[in-house]
């Protein structure tokens, strides 16, 4: 009871305040006429590390982005252009790829060669260098084996022929290879600087040697961080922005305050965060940027349990859904409804989905269909269900909602249950649940990245304990594929077999929200959701 | 004096290796460990990263080196920050929270007990109730409202202060005060009801019957004596304020100490956990025995030697 007025009380002091804010409306930025050349942004948190091989992490990304270049970046259009590589060679079974790389420099006057690039991969490969996320450079010929301790360095396919000319071999036929190059586990290191300082990348300095539009000038640990542009970068003309300040506010009231304050230009994501309550005033001042990513929200479904292990159950489950008026009234930033597994970012057409949202007289007829399929006379009579999510405001609204349209459409009966972060993957990951909600952001534009995780009952991200043989030959059809439409195909049907079997139930696509600075132009913020300053200037 | 202070020694190394043990196992209880993700590691790189950080190692050898490691003043790497090791975070976070929170302590004290006695002094009367509605709205308004109240009237509106960050001494104000609200309010009400109780006492009515004013017998005889539950709770106090407030540190984004005991928990950052509940242990231990060994000079009453009572 008091906490709920506290609650209240606080809400109210921040409506009000943000509404002031917005009344008060001075401009600080065109004081003298000059546009302004100095960004800055709150990232909210340290980043964990700023070296490329050990990143895993957004925040870390947000700024190895700026101040890294790999052999491709993803443009403005969304499209991997050549950055590091001038040009690219693809062999006819399009799993060898030669890069010519162009002549540019490092921060320090070194120039950046192919030995660079073969340096950094082998280097996040290596198992006794603890990379986290080495396995993004398993598409690559014997870097799997390397890394699990099964071969050597020499038997990895990445290969500085000369200074230039870098060759890397592939698995398989990788046909979203060149977006992979823009990643940041496969960006380059100062391979000069790092066999002599392996420390290079704790601590802004003489060693932290970048070859980015922006170079690292300042890193206050847990404070902020100051990029300078990088005047010899091989495109400085494009780059507009002089300084990114970016700052470490880990609140979202204060990063809002202090963007309505002007001292930020950017509030939001994709570095930061805008609270729940704030999203309705800022949307309807029409100063609310939306954007559609690449990452689904939905609750995952244990099909080894009675009685989630009815496929018929499961879709009624999934029917069932009201999911336009679950964005409209819970969740409020602008979503997709989800009928579907891989965002439209990747495939448009999923916008539309494999079922109807809200298709109660549907989930009523597989409900029936499930409940005579286990024997039982009516919906009482099924065993208890209970849904669990790790605690937090947000998805508990979600589930309390998604409760009770279980209950008033189909009278299924729901339990609820929240639980803390560590403890809930572990129970998720050993399946000791029922329903659980996930979350999933894409690592890179193809469709397999939302499809591979459910190859089999123990792949990593599965969590569901279903596998289904017909789909496990979908997706190996599609590893040698070459021909990218009939690939697509196969991977379509894939999803379909998903969507048919309904091990987890879509909720919606994840939108990023943010307010800016309405004279900052050209920030890109991909289909990923990744940040970049590249081409941004102010007006 | 010496042997007690020498066994107050000896009780605070007991109660740290205490405190020590409890967390490390309490820790290894919790389920999940600092590599659980949303996206899950191959379980190969999984075990690589466990063998470079020792956690394949059987329990007893893990115990012994967080001790040895302890006891050299070496916490080890943090498992989530990869570029700093626990005492880089130690390093550089403490000043910060060790200075705001010495800034906070000094507005809770002096404010604290100049309302105190202030109240008591016009007992009952509108100086006594204007300083008590001041300490109840202090204590009541939880802190991180109180911080946003303070960036919204001073950073916000009258744009005296900055909202947030940790530049200059300008940047420090505000966290400061939403700091000291609560201890200042505490203390003004320690300080009030014990003022109250030594004002009753016959030896301030001798020094009033022999003739002293007002304010010598305030100052030499009442706040003298009535400092003494303020004193016992500055002890404790001062370790908690000095290594950083989780909440106003967020608040008003500031790269101390604080932040560090809430997510260190839960990213399960073994390291960070065990050297952040050392730190905040030691400096609590000290500050009490600082106390304690304080007592001994203002009040006569306790004789540190304990056990000679002069016989």
């Amino acid at each position: 009871m008091k906490k709920a007025k506290i609650l209240i009380f606080f809400s109210f002091i921040l409506i009000f305040s943000s509404f002031l804010a917005a009344c008060g409306g001075k401009d600080k930025d065109t004081a003298g006429g000059k546009a302004k050349t100095d960004l800055n942004i709150n990232i909210s948190t340290e980043p964990p590390t700023l070296h490329p091989g050990l990143a895993e992490d957004s925040t870390s990304g947000s700024v190895l982005r700026q101040i890294f270049e790999g052999l491709t970046r993803i443009n403005l259009d969304g499209e991997p252009e050549y950055a590091m590589a001038e040009d690219v060679q693809i062999s006819e079974d399009q799993k060898t790829y030669t890069f010519k790389i162009r002549d540019a420099k490092w921060s320090n006057g070194d120039p950046v060669t192919a030995h660079d690039f073969e340096y950094a991969w082998k280097w996040a490969l290596d198992p006794k260098n603890k990379s986290p996320y080495a396995y993004q450079l398993y598409y690559i010929e014997g870097a799997k084996e390397f890394n699990q301790n099964k071969g050597s360095a020499d038997d990895v396919g990445v290969k500085a022929l000369d200074d230039k000319t870098l060759e890397v071999k592939l698995v398989n036929p990788t046909p979203f290879f060149l977006e992979m190059t823009a990643f940041f586990t496969y960006l380059p290191i100062n391979s000069k600087v790092a066999k002599e300082n392996p420390d290079w990348a704790n601590d802004a300095g003489e060693d932290f040697t970048t070859n980015g539009p922006f170079k690292l000038v300042e890193w206050k640990h847990s404070e902020k961080i100051v990029l300078e542009k990088y005047e010899d970068y091989w495109d400085a003309d494009t780059v507009k922005l002089k300084k990114i300040t970016m700052v470490m506010v880990n609140d979202p009231n204060t990063e809002l305050t202090m963007f309505e304050n002007g001292e930020l230009d950017w509030a939001g994501h994709p570095t930061g965060k805008l609270e729940l309550d704030a999203l309705p005033i800022l949307k309807k001042e029409g100063r609310l940027h939306t954007q559609a990513i690449a990452g689904i929200y939905n609750y995952k479904v244990n099909t080894t349990v009675e009685p989630l292990n009815n496929k018929n159950i499961r879709k009624a489950l999934a029917l069932a859904i009201n999911r336009e008026e679950l964005i409209e009234n819970v969740t409020q930033g602008e979503q997709l409804p989800a009928m579907a597994i891989v965002p439209p970012t990747m495939i448009p057409e999923n916008e539309k989905g494999y079922f109807n949202d809200n298709d109660v007289e549907k989930a009523k007829e597989y409900l029936q269909k499930g409940l005579e399929e286990l024997g039982y006379k009516d919906v009482s009579e099924l065993p208890e269900i209970e849904l669990i999510y790790n605690t937090d405001e947000g998805h508990q609204k979600i589930a309390q909602a998604i409760q009770d349209m279980w209950r008033k459409n189909l009278g299924v009966e729901v339990t609820l249950n929240n639980k803390e972060w560590k403890v809930y993957l572990d129970d998720v990951s050993n399946l000791d649940y029922n329903i659980a909600r996930m979350g999933w952001l894409g690592d890179f534009n193809d469709p397999i990245n939302f499809l591979e995780m459910y190859y089999a009952a123990d792949t990593g991200n599965n969590d569901t304990g279903w596998e289904n043989k017909e789909f496990q030959a979908l997706l190996d059809q599609s590893q040698t594929e070459t021909d990218p439409d009939k690939r697509l195909e196969l991977l379509k049907q894939a999803e379909a077999i998903i969507m048919d079997e309904m091990p987890v139930i879509p909720i919606y696509f994840y939108t990023y929200n943010w307010v800016q600075n309405e004279n900052l132009k050209n920030v890109s913020v991909t289909g990923l959701g990744d940040i970049q300053f590249k081409w941004a200037y102010f007006e | 004096m010496l042997k007690y202070i020498v066994r107050r020694f000896l009780f605070m190394l007991l109660s740290l290796w205490v405190i020590i043990t409890a967390t490390f196992f309490l820790m290894r209880l919790a389920p999940g460990n600092p590599f659980t993700s949303e996206k899950k590691l191959p379980p190969e790189i999984e075990a690589n990263l466990n063998a470079f950080y020792g956690l394949d190692q059987p329990w007893y050898k893990q115990y012994w080196d967080y001790i040895t490691g302890i006891a050299s003043w070496d916490f080890g790497p943090s498992f989530k920050y990869k570029s700093q090791t626990v005492n880089d975070l130690i390093n550089s976070g403490f000043p910060v929270s060790l200075t705001l929170g010495l800034e906070a302590l000094f507005i809770a004290v002096s404010f604290g007990v100049l309302l105190g006695v202030i109240a008591a002094l016009f007992h009952n009367k509108w100086p006594d109730y204007g300083s008590m509605v001041i300490a109840v709205l202090g204590i009541s308004v939880p802190s991180f409202i109180m911080a946003t109240l303070l960036q919204y009237i001073f950073a916000m509106k009258l744009q005296i202060f900055p909202v947030a960050l940790w530049e200059s001494p300008k940047h420090t104000v505000l966290p400061a005060l939403a700091l000291a609200a609560t201890p200042l309010a505490y203390i003004a009400r320690l300080t009030r009801s014990s003022m109250l109780e030594v004002m009753a006492n016959d030896y301030i009515k001798t020094a009033k019957s022999k003739g002293l004013s007002q304010r010598a017998i305030t100052i030499k005889h009442a706040i003298r004596n009535a400092i003494l539950p303020v004193v016992s709770y500055l002890g404790p106090l001062t370790a908690s304020v000095i290594t950083g407030s989780v909440v106003i540190e967020q608040i008003f984004g500031i790269p101390g100490l604080g932040s560090h005991f809430v997510t260190s928990i839960q990213n399960r950052d073994y390291t960070v956990i065990m050297g952040m509940t050392s730190f905040y242990s030691i400096i609590l231990l000290v500050c009490i025995f600082l106390v304690d060994v304080a007592y001994g000079f203002i009040d006569p009453r306790i004789k540190l030697a304990g056990g000679k009572k002069g016989e």
